[in-house]
């Protein structure tokens, strides 16, 4: 493809992104936080799609996107005076977020600046399904499994909570 | 004389692959850049498919209100035209020239986003299915993953819908509609995987290109007993589940909730909604196609042909069954999704993967 046409479409993604991101801490109404979450998570799989990673990109909507985002509006929805919007969604602790937050960019970024990537000239392969179906499959099938249980027993967990009334 | 016929009959046969050949070859021969033709042809191939899908959509409606009149003993439209045909358009004109109402205390940014967002990934959703041989606009590796991807963003702006409108009607039809299409969409997805790990691929045009069998017809997914024939019937039941159809229509349900999240709009938008419906039903017919009914696999007939005659069955059950079922109550909906389709489907996966080991230990 042509150069300036990633470019281009890095630089409008990465601001999308961005601009979501604080959207998200700043909007008023939790409900417009979770939406613009919604736009950030798509965004970023757009980055995905970029980075030659489809498969990445199709499972970030479908989870992050189709699942988790649906979740959280349908339990607002449910809770329907938190999204009323005389409840203040912020409290008075600005200074301490901003410092902390502050540290842990420093920190992220400290590592990813200083971090030795390994870098492989070599293009990605064009069809990653089978080799993710065979690594999770085969070379690390216990843990995928293990994850599988625990998974299990939440679910079986949340509904027994749900359950005791 | 004869190889005259023959070589017509060819051309009619891979009609739309030769004509995309010629027009790059064209577009080439005028000297644009490499990269220009390639983003031409794409741009053109999404028009193609996005008018057709609009013709169809149209189409669909027509074909709806006409069959059900018959199924219920009246003719239908019949003054718009001849026989009715007109009957869309002037709907269409009709949606365009409405006065566009948002509610005074709705949130007026949410409720115009909420049909775009609700509209778009019916779209989107096109642009993996394969028409016909060498048909499909995009043929992605991962194509059915995109599909599930792509459409489950539509729960979104129903979502959306439900609670900008500030309406209890409509807040109550968009609980309903997420409910659901959570609830529905794990069976879909695990009926989808039969035709998945039958074929070994994600990719639609490989799962078109497995079902090739005797004639074209009897390797169609439907025909391998019992583990195909199961799936497309649980994939039906899902898929029209989340079309929010009948008999699965509880978030517009007239006689409980107006018309659930669609209550609060009028004109243009509603009209949004209108058609994400119907490119959805059009969608979910064109993927039981593909992925049970052999997609353009079938003897004779150019390959587009017998993919477009296998849609319009799906789309005629669809109407079908909408003018036949009464409606679910809300407590059998979830019941029904849970503690019948899900084990079908989930028994059914079982089944298709020891089968498919047993065939490669002893057979091959």
């Amino acid at each position: 493809m042509a150069e300036p046409a990633v470019y281009a479409a890095f630089f409008i993604l990465a601001a999308v992104t961005l601009g979501g991101a604080i959207a998200v801490v700043t909007a008023r109404n939790i409900l417009h936080s979770a939406l613009f979450l919604a736009l950030v998570f798509v965004s970023v799989a757009g980055l995905y799609v970029l980075l030659e990673a489809p498969f990445l990109a199709a499972v970030q909507i479908l989870i992050y996107v189709g699942a988790i985002i649906v979740l959280i509006l349908f339990a607002l929805m449910l809770t329907r005076r938190i999204t009323g919007e005389r409840v203040r969604q912020t409290n008075a602790q600005a200074l301490p977020a901003a410092l902390a937050a502050l540290a842990l960019l420093a920190v992220l970024g400290g590592l990813v600046a200083t971090f030795a990537w390994r870098v492989s000239t070599e293009s990605p392969p064009p069809n990653t399904v089978p080799l993710l179906g065979e690594a999770l499959m085969r070379t690390y099938m216990l843990p995928f499994e293990v994850a599988g249980v625990v998974l299990l027993v939440a679910l079986v967990g949340a509904i027994i909570l749900a359950k005791e009334r | 004389m004869l190889d005259a016929i023959r070589n017509l009959w060819s051309l009619i046969y891979n009609l739309f692959p030769n004509l995309a050949q010629a027009l790059a070859a064209f577009l080439r021969g005028t000297g644009l850049p490499g990269w220009g033709v390639d983003l031409l042809m794409a741009l053109l191939s999404a028009l193609v498919v996005v008018i057709s899908v609009l013709l169809g959509m149209l189409g669909m409606t027509l074909m709806e209100r006409k069959v059900m009149g018959r199924m219920q003993n009246r003719l239908g439209p019949n003054r718009v035209g001849p026989l009715g045909l007109l009957q869309p358009i002037a709907d269409a004109i009709k949606f365009l020239i409405k006065e566009d109402i948002v509610p005074t205390n709705a949130d007026r940014w949410v409720h115009t986003l909420a049909p775009i967002v609700a509209a778009i990934p019916a779209v989107l959703v096109y642009a993996v299915i394969p028409f016909g041989k060498g048909m499909a606009a995009a043929d992605l590796n991962i194509g059915v993953l995109y599909i599930l991807a792509v459409s489950s963003i539509t729960t979104i702006g129903i979502v959306m819908a439900g609670w900008a409108s500030n309406n209890k009607y409509s807040l109550l039809g968009g609980m309903r509609a997420a409910a659901q299409i959570i609830s529905y969409e794990v069976p879909l997805v695990l009926s989808m995987l039969v035709a998945v790990m039958l074929a070994g691929s994600l990719s639609l045009g490989k799962i078109v290109e497995a079902q090739g069998g005797l004639l074209g017809i009897l390797g169609w997914n439907v025909f391998r007993v019992p583990f195909g024939t199961l799936a497309f019937l649980t994939y039906m039941i899902c898929a029209v589940a989340e079309l929010n159809r009948t008999p699965f229509d509880l978030p517009e349900g007239e006689s409980e909730i107006v018309t659930g999240y669609i209550t609060e709009y009028s004109g243009l938008k509603w009209g949004l909604f209108y058609l994400g419906e119907y490119f959805n039903a059009i969608a979910v017919s064109a993927i039981a196609t593909t992925l049970f009914l052999g997609g353009w696999q079938g003897p004779i007939l150019p390959p587009y042909v017998w993919f477009l005659g296998k849609v319009l069955v799906i789309v005629f059950i669809l109407i079908w069954l909408r003018s036949t079922l009464p409606r679910f109550r809300v407590d059998q909906l979830m019941g029904f999704a849970w503690k019948v389709v899900l084990p079908i489907a989930l028994v059914n996966i079982f089944v298709t993967g020891a089968a498919i080991t047993l065939w490669q230990a002893f057979v091959k």
